[in-house]
């Protein structure tokens, strides 16, 4: 039982982590969006699974939570974003597919290093999750940083939180109110971007934050 | 006594993998035809291809070397040899100590290396077209397979495949994700590897995208039937590998009693029944893709086999 128990845990935040790589790989909006929503159900499933190994029900409340707001709400809203901005056909030059894979691996590699010493006091459910948690925050980062549209700079945000609530759960879990704090502060987040994303599009006619660039001074020589 | 049953079992791997490669071959094209709403050459065509080849004459060109002349056999005695060392239908075998994971890849990366060699031979330029980019997948692809036998490996405890074999279908491993990351990458390595869409398309003889038409655009006849045949081997040996690696349920693996043997037998020809239908079903739904989408392809694999690796060194430790 301990064993299965294990596995399956396992096996969810094992996805959680295919799942990041596979919004890296993505080079078209919607694609990105619906991986994201994935991502979300995964680890509502995942945090599921750690409230009924745990036997800890209010966990139950954040895997609702993490369901509801990123695996439906916020995909269907970014989806009614894109389709009014007209980008939903785009396909979004990603810098260097290649060198962004090595990267990903790179800091998923980093990441199992770093947790490897902290959790050997721990149990092995304990430092995976850790390892797999520090790993999907270390790739929303990266895919902040080598995304150019700002909707997808977004998701990289997102899923950087998804790993947050990740890490949360599998530290024996944590406070309802931090959980609810979190997640508000996640949508009043989205609904800021959301504003700033047509701000920007109202300005400049497109969502290519590089076009922020040549506004603030850098690169000018490039237009 | 004894030793003649177990040189008997042997010899039939051996046999066996040779005698169903055309009809695998034949079967992926059948389906295919089918799939495209056409009737199809019958399932037994390449035997058919295979046998008029060998009665053709083979016309070489004025300044092939002995090179050319040789390596069609070269490939297929190698690519023979990596087949028939695959647990197929039991485990356990005479020659089941030699066959090793890491051994394989370089069996296959020996007849690649001479097929390329030989695409180079003559000088023209279609069969330098087809080596150079038959050395870039290569050079893509070898990386991520052996990725997948270090998570192999790292799961079994050894890299041969008959002790793998009789692990995977005897112990409980549990929910491994790392073995279904494997799998992905290594059904994308047999892809690419075995020249199919989205990396090339076996069915056609002149366009500028292909890889491995390209390079055997110059053999007739006795040469031409051995490159085909071995094509045909290699796409056999992938199906094996992924049957025995990841579904290797039905293997006759402790006693060799005929009726182990038969539900042995039995269960491996259907793996591969159902694994060549399901080749032409992908193939089918996906667009060949352009030369400079191979690394973001192949690279993918490489990514699942990495991740596979780094998974069970989380869940294990160092």
């Amino acid at each position: 039982m301990q064993n299965l128990s294990f596995d399956i845990a396992h096996l969810l935040a094992g996805t959680m982590l295919v799942l990041s790589f596979l919004l890296l790989y993505q080079d078209r909006v919607t694609a990105v969006l619906n991986v994201f929503a994935l991502q979300a159900i995964a680890l509502a499933l995942s945090v599921a699974w750690q409230s009924i190994a745990q036997n800890a029900p209010h966990l139950i409340v954040t895997a609702l939570v993490a369901l509801v707001v990123k695996g439906f709400i916020i995909p269907a809203a970014l989806h009614r974003i894109v389709r009014r901005l007209e980008i939903h056909r785009e396909i979004e030059q990603v810098i260097g597919g290649g060198p962004t894979m090595l990267t990903g691996l790179g800091l998923v590699a980093l990441s199992i290093l770093l947790v490897q010493p902290v959790g050997e006091s721990a149990g092995t459910i304990v430092r995976e999750d850790l390892a797999f948690a520090l790993a999907v925050v270390l790739l929303g980062l990266l895919m902040m940083i080598t995304r150019r549209n700002a909707v997808t700079q977004i998701v990289g945000f997102m899923s950087l939180e998804n790993g947050l609530v990740l890490a949360a759960t599998g530290a024996k879990g944590m406070p309802l109110v931090v959980e609810f704090s979190v997640a508000f502060s996640i949508l009043i987040a989205f609904i800021v971007f959301g504003v700033f994303i047509f701000r920007i599009r109202e300005r400049f006619d497109t969502v290519d934050v590089s076009a922020l660039d040549t506004f603030r001074g850098e690169r000018r020589d490039h237009t | 006594m004894a030793l003649i049953l177990d040189l008997i079992l042997q010899g039939v791997q051996m046999v066996l993998v040779v005698a169903i490669a055309p009809l695998v071959l034949g079967i992926t094209r059948k389906v295919k035809a089918r799939l495209l709403a056409r009737i199809g050459p019958p399932v037994i065509q390449p035997y058919r291809d295979i046998w008029k080849l060998m009665h053709k004459e083979a016309v070489l060109a004025h300044n092939a070397s002995w090179l050319y002349r040789t390596a069609p056999y070269c490939i297929f005695a190698v690519t023979w040899v990596a087949a028939a060392l695959i647990p197929t239908y039991a485990t356990n075998l005479l020659f089941s100590w030699s066959a090793d994971l890491i051994a394989l890849v370089a069996l296959l990366g020996t007849a690649r290396f001479a097929l390329a060699l030989a695409g180079m031979d003559v000088g023209t330029s279609f069969g330098g077209i087809g080596s150079s980019r038959e050395m870039m997948i290569a050079s893509l692809a070898e990386p991520a397979m052996l990725l997948i036998v270090f998570t192999v490996a790292l799961v079994a405890g050894t890299t041969q495949l008959s002790a793998v074999a009789t692990l995977f279908s005897t112990a409980s491993i549990g929910l491994r994700v790392s073995l279904g990351l494997a799998l992905f990458a290594l059904v994308f390595v047999g892809i690419a590897e075995n020249a199919r869409i989205p990396i090339d398309n076996p069915a056609t003889h002149l366009e500028l995208t292909m890889v491995h038409e390209a390079m055997v655009l110059e053999y007739s006849g006795r040469h031409l039937a051995m490159i085909e045949a071995a094509a045909a081997l290699k796409l056999v040996l992938y199906f094996s590998l992924i049957a025995c690696l990841f579904f290797p349920f039905g293997m006759a693996t402790g006693d060799k009693g005929g009726g182990a043997l038969a539900l042995g037998l039995a269960a491996y020809l259907a793996k591969i029944g159902v694994l060549a239908a399901l080749l032409p079903i992908a193939e089918t739904s996906v667009a060949k893709m352009r030369v400079f989408r191979y690394p973001i392809f192949l690279g993918g694999a490489f990514a699942a086999a990495a991740l596979a690796v780094f998974l069970l060194f989380v869940s294990r430790g160092f």
